[in-house]
């Protein structure tokens, strides 16, 4: 084993990562405020296949802006497809997870439409951060090769931490998914706040999707997120709700799925590549078990996670 | 007196509404400066709609209220504490992950450092002599410590009207004397304060003024220094007070209900571990089990009823049989019924029709089943049996649970367990958020069951019921079972220490409560 | 003016009936209107997609044959939905109770009699869906993990397993490199139909099913366990009822359910199981329990309004050329409408004047 493949292979755990961590991130803040959406996957693609589209339609015009507008346009559609579940849940109080069901669906019959016309076509990756002699230094690359929305997510990751433990916003958002109607009683606008966490969940979602079409491989392709939304959720438990686990917990499945991606392409294994392929899924549901055998009382998770809350009665 | 200062807080026809109820109806109260004012009336009679609409949470949908003499436009409670208006309330609004201090701030509008804070903090807490640390997580503290924190919360806002919604429910009867003093010091330094109970002789104590709400009105005023007990009762119930009629002298039979050693891990984390509990009820008794809230009333009923299950069949017994290790189902064939406190989703399901709650629990003793089919029939007419019995004031058996009051729901659920003609009974907190009316028929269903020869077990955290209902009582702290006191006998101090969870100093007696609280074993 | 909810003392049982109808003429509606503002001809695909199956008898077979399995498993769905148990990963179940079935059938001999080889397969298609629920079961009653993502998390692994099966130890000798299993033999398969009808065996079955299940959540003390479990579990532990046998009943129903219809799609419809096997049914059934209320005869009528949309999707493609993905989008959407009106079920809309107004009224001092 030699410096490149090891270098090969951080640079590909970092890229895998970055989409679910991204995903992960945003789903911890909506579930920190008492909300339980299970549409990532679908927020993820309406946000993949319209980063696609406005990038391809604006790449032109755009030029080295059009993955940013695609990065917008990303966030703005997930945030909207966030918010059909947020009028839902939050304003008609439906139950959360069969509303969350309902938006996967959604998201993927939806952007399989949008995307049926774009199957095919390719644009310009997004994925240089740093000038040449840092990003495709041999070595170098592993820090400076990448997105900027592997950067970006890293922020962003750090940020929610320091939001959600260092600042009273983040306190009031802990407040209303603890205990929503104290929230309510002590007159924090519960609904409005959580509104504002779905939305952000979204855009989160929607960026991260992004990141398949734009930056993995530059092409829309029906489901491209693979179910990769349905492990941020994991990830999230993972988490116990906290964000520096959730970056390890982030790391931790994009090895796993580095390693499927290795074992599919040397065909070194000597267990079939479906093993590998089902690894994170296999590790997602292991992970589970153990971190819901350790937090016996649930006294990790947000009080109020999935609970309906309708102020007026 | 000079010239009259305007009112603190004056209503003038206050009114509000819900879907089927008029939860207040054209209600005038004023309260001065510094006057500790209580709001008296039976559950159910508006009084915490009303302070809602001061507070801020709710609306009123006609009516005035003006503060210091100027209108008052309160749309949420954060405009409230604007004007200086403070609520503890009844259900505390806590935050049991977070800590005393993030409490605290969660409920100041002021964004102070947490430097600041802090400082502040401790400021309100010499004043008042008050002992609070700012770094626990709420679920590790017992409800004293709690309910300090939803009153530092409003102290810190230097409020000049102080509303507190029924404050002593949950307190020892030393306790409740801790935070009269620290209302008495609030109070003498001019602020009012609002004090919603339905406990005469705490009103006695503390008030000088009383408005008497029934029904949503406001049906009189009242001195409380010049009063009875008794008139201010008639007028909060709107009619004479109906004793309990009780059999003079009684033999009880043989032991019926028997633990022996009976001891429990805590359920969950914020549960309470049952310790060597032993207790005897024999046929005829009624047995009390005082306490405050939370020192494992609610594990001693699972272990009784069969919703825990004990580690040996001999930790419970009836009528000589060991039950310890048998299902909720089969204790309750053999003739052990209980009543959990919580009716809503425990006792009952709220949204099962009043059928379907018959079946809950009659369907095996009462023969609903066969061939595992509910007959829809048997269950209905059970239903309309246990309504008509005990006057259950609902549309039919085919009425939902939650649409019922709070007594006639209580009503019922004692009458599905009573006309079961249990051997045993267990009940916890017959009467909490009870009418008058409703908690002496169920009194009086209770005192009728034990002269039928059936053991009755009852837990509570009203020291007044248990005195004029029980012939034997045994003190609850902390998961342990006093021994048995005859009622007669035992002096209310004496229980109050018990209580406390101390034998003897009485001055150490919540620190050490709290303070075993605070580090479960 | 604006609009107050109220909450209603008892559920309205019209709007019980009268939301999923509205959810399913809603949907039409704006299916209507966004096809005509992206260029399509909106009613005249509506109509293909809603309408020519139903009315259309040559695509009568097509429909049942749909809703067969939508049916069965959404039944079993239902039941677990009750109880608030949520099994999301049918889809899973669906596929390892396909191949547990085949594998019964690869396990017998070729020419075994129908009486014993059909039988055999069913079982063991019941059997295989259980088992893919068990893991998620154990996991929830030994460990509280949450059976909403662990039985989706199965689903993709089944998907690796099937796969795995098809692509390697099952593989067809005579499948020119294919991935798919050998055919069933002639006394391992069910007719399409039953000779002389429309009606697919799966069909009767599905019927069948809807009975007893009707039977259980009304009439029986099993149903009424799991709805007490559902609704209030401190009050169905205090009524005698197991919550962890619960979660296990239902999750093994569910699963076995969706096993069932698994390998009843393979042995009736395909005779085989190859790549394009699963179909999607497992997802499909949630929007069917919740658009039928989770009551059997209701569930029974979602499906074949459902199936409606599968068919008529493939109508609508190829008369109107609407895209594929066209008919997802329509289920989602019912579902969105199905969950928004919930409300109107438990809240009444009432139009107020504006509740804020405060001027005195006319008061004696």
């Amino acid at each position: 084993m030699n410096i490149a493949f090891v270098i090969d292979a951080l640079v590909t755990v970092i890229g895998v990562t970055t989409p679910i961590l991204l995903a992960a991130t945003g789903e911890l803040v909506v579930e920190k405020s008492g909300v339980l959406n299970l549409g990532v996957e679908g927020m993820m693609l309406i946000g993949a296949v319209t980063g696609f589209a406005v990038a391809l339609n604006y790449g032109e015009s755009l030029g080295d802006w059009a993955p940013w507008a695609g990065v917008i346009g990303a966030a703005v559609a997930g945030a909207a497809a966030s918010m059909l579940f947020g009028v839902l849940v939050l304003t008609l109080g439906s139950n959360q997870v069969a509303t969350g069901l309902a938006l996967a669906i959604f998201g993927i019959g939806l952007s399989s439409l949008i995307g049926a016309s774009y199957v095919g076509m390719v644009i310009q990756p997004f994925n240089q951060t740093f000038p040449d002699w840092l990003a495709a230094d041999p070595i170098g690359r592993v820090a400076f090769g990448h997105s900027p929305l592997v950067y970006i997510a890293l922020v962003v990751v750090v940020a929610v931490g320091y939001f959600l433990n260092h600042t009273r916003a983040g306190l009031i958002l802990r407040a209303v998914g603890e205990n929503d109607v104290s929230a309510h009683s002590i007159g924090y606008p519960v609904i409005a706040i959580r509104y504002a966490a779905v939305a952000f969940g979204g855009a989160l979602a929607g960026i991260a999707g992004s990141y398949f079409s734009m930056v993995i491989t530059p092409m829309w392709a029906e489901q491209m997120t693979a179910g990769r939304g349905w492990i941020a959720l994991a990830l999230v438990v993972f988490s116990s709700w906290r964000a520096g686990r959730l970056l390890v917990g982030a790391y931790f499945f994009g090895i796993l799925m580095t390693l499927e991606l290795y074992a599919k392409a040397s065909g070194f294994s000597f267990l079939p590549s479906q093993f590998w392929a089902a690894m994170p899924y296999i590790m997602a549901v292991a992970v589970l078990a153990v971190m819901s055998a350790r937090d016996v009382a649930g006294a990790e998770a947000p009080a109020c996670l999935g609970r309906p809350f309708m102020p007026n009665n | 007196m000079k010239v009259e200062a305007p009112p603190r807080l004056e209503l003038v026809g206050v009114s509000k509404s819900f879907p089927g109820v008029r939860a207040n109806d054209n209600v005038n109260l004023k309260v001065r400066p510094g006057e500790v004012h209580a709001l008296l009336g039976e559950n159910g009679a508006g009084k915490s709609t009303l302070v809602k609409m001061i507070y801020g949470i709710l609306a009123p949908d006609e009516g005035q209220m003006l503060f210091d003499g100027a209108p008052m436009r309160v749309h949420n409670p954060r405009a409230a504490r604007r004007l200086g208006i403070g609520m503890v309330f009844q259900h505390f609004s806590l935050f049991e992950a977070l800590t005393v201090l993030e409490n605290i701030a969660l409920g100041l509008d002021a964004r102070l450092s947490q430097r600041e804070l802090l400082a502040e903090f401790h400021k309100v807490l010499d004043a008042y002599q008050l002992k609070l640390d700012p770094r626990r997580v709420v679920s590790t503290l017992s409800v004293g410590e709690r309910q300090r924190i939803e009153i530092v919360r409003a102290l810190l806002l230097n409020p000049r009207l102080l509303i507190m919604d029924e404050p002593t429910s949950v307190l020892t009867p030393q306790e409740v004397e801790q935070l009269f003093e620290t209302l008495r010091r609030l109070a003498a330094s001019g602020c009012s304060i609002l004090y919603i109970s339905h406990k005469l002789h705490e009103i006695v104590a503390l008030c000088d003024t009383a408005t008497i709400l029934r029904g949503g009105k406001v049906v009189g005023a009242a001195d409380p220094k010049r009063e009875t007990s008794r008139s201010m009762a008639e007028m909060m119930i709107g009619g004479n007070l109906k004793e309990i009629t009780k059999p003079a002298a009684r033999a009880f039979g043989p032991p019926k209900l028997e633990t022996q050693g009976l001891s429990l891990p805590k359920p969950t984390e914020f549960g309470v571990a049952l310790r060597d509990v032993a207790l005897c009820v024999r046929a005829g008794e009624i047995f009390g089990v005082a306490g405050v809230a939370g020192n494992g009333q609610n594990e001693l009923l699972a272990a009784l009823s069969g919703e825990a299950l004990a580690t040996g069949a001999e930790a419970v017994i009836l009528s000589g049989e060991p039950v310890g290790r048998l299902s909720v189902t089969e204790r309750r064939n053999l003739g052990l019924c209980a009543v959990p406190e919580e009716r809503h989703g425990h006792a009952a399901v709220s949204e099962f029709s009043l059928t379907d709650n018959a079946a809950l629990t009659g369907r095996d003793r009462m023969e609903f089943v066969s061939f595992g089919l509910i007959d829809p029939s048997k269950a209905t007419s059970y239903a309309a049996e246990v309504i008509g019995a005990f006057t259950v004031k609902a549309t039919g058996p085919g009425a939902l649970a939650g649409s019922l009051s709070g007594g006639n729901l209580q009503k019922f659920i004692m009458g599905r367990e009573i006309l079961q003609r249990p051997e045993a009974l267990v009940v916890c907190q017959p009467t909490w958020g009870v009418d008058a009316g409703a908690a002496a028929a169920i009194h009086q269903a209770i005192v009728d069951l034990a002269a039928r020869g059936s053991a009755v077990l009852v837990i509570s955290q009203d020291l007044d019921e248990l005195l004029t209902l029980c012939d034997t009582l045994a003190v609850i702290n902390l998961g342990r079972l006093s021994g048995p006191m005859k009622v007669g006998e035992a002096s209310i101090e004496e229980i109050g220490l018990l209580m406390g969870g101390v034998h003897g100093d009485p001055s150490g007696t919540t620190e050490m409560t709290e303070h075993l609280h605070a580090h479960p074993a | 003016m604006r609009i107050r909810l109220e909450k209603r003392l008892t559920p309205s049982r019209i709007m019980q009936v009268a939301t999923p109808i509205a959810s399913v003429l809603l949907t039409m509606l704006l299916g209507a209107v966004i096809f005509e503002l992206i260029g399509f001809d909106g009613p005249d695909a509506i109509w293909q997609t809603f309408i020519t199956p139903i009315v259309a008898p040559y695509k009568w077979v097509d429909v049942l044959t749909k809703a067969a399995p939508l049916i069965i498993i959404a039944q079993g769905l239902s039941l677990g939905n009750q109880a608030k148990i949520w099994n999301i990963g049918a889809e899973g179940q669906y596929v390892i109770g396909a191949l547990a079935g085949a594998g019964a059938a690869f396990a017998m001999p070729a020419d075994a009699p129908s009486f014993i080889a059909i039988p055999a397969m069913i079982v063991a298609g019941i059997l295989g869906g259980m088992a893919w629920a068990a893991i998620p079961a154990l996991l929830k009653t030994r460990l509280r993990v949450s059976e909403v993502l662990s039985t989706l998390m199965f689903v993709y692994i089944a998907m690796q397993v099937l796969n795995y099966l098809i692509g390697g130890p099952w593989k067809d000798p005579n499948g020119h490199n294919f991935p798919q299993t050998p055919p069933f033999s002639p006394t391992q398969t069910l007719p399409h139909v039953i000779p002389g009808t429309v009606i697919p065996p799966g069909f009767v079955i599905a019927g069948v099913l809807t009975l007893l299940f009707w039977l259980l959540t009304a009439r029986s003390v099993y149903g009424f366990s799991v709805r007490t479990v559902g609704a209030a579990p401190s009050a169905a532990r205090y009524g005698g009822f197991d919550a962890s046998r619960t979660v296990w009943s239902t999750l093994m129903i569910s699963g076995g359910m969706a096993g069932l219809a698994g390998i009843l799609e393979a042995m009736s419809q395909l005779g085989q199981i190859n790549l394009g096997f699963p179909s999607g049914y497992g997802f499909t059934a949630i929007i069917v329990s919740f658009l039928g209320r989770l009551h059997p005869i209701g569930v029974f009528l979602a499906g074949l309004i459902l199936a409606v949309t599968y068919v008529g999707g493939q109508v609508a493609q190829t008369a109107v050329h609407v895209p594929e993905a066209t008919a997802g989008i329509f289920q989602a959407t019912m579902l969105f409408f199905i969950l928004a009106s919930d409300i109107l079920v438990r809240y009444r809309l009432r139009i107020v004047r504006d509740p804020r107004r405060t001027a005195p009224v006319g008061v004696p001092a």
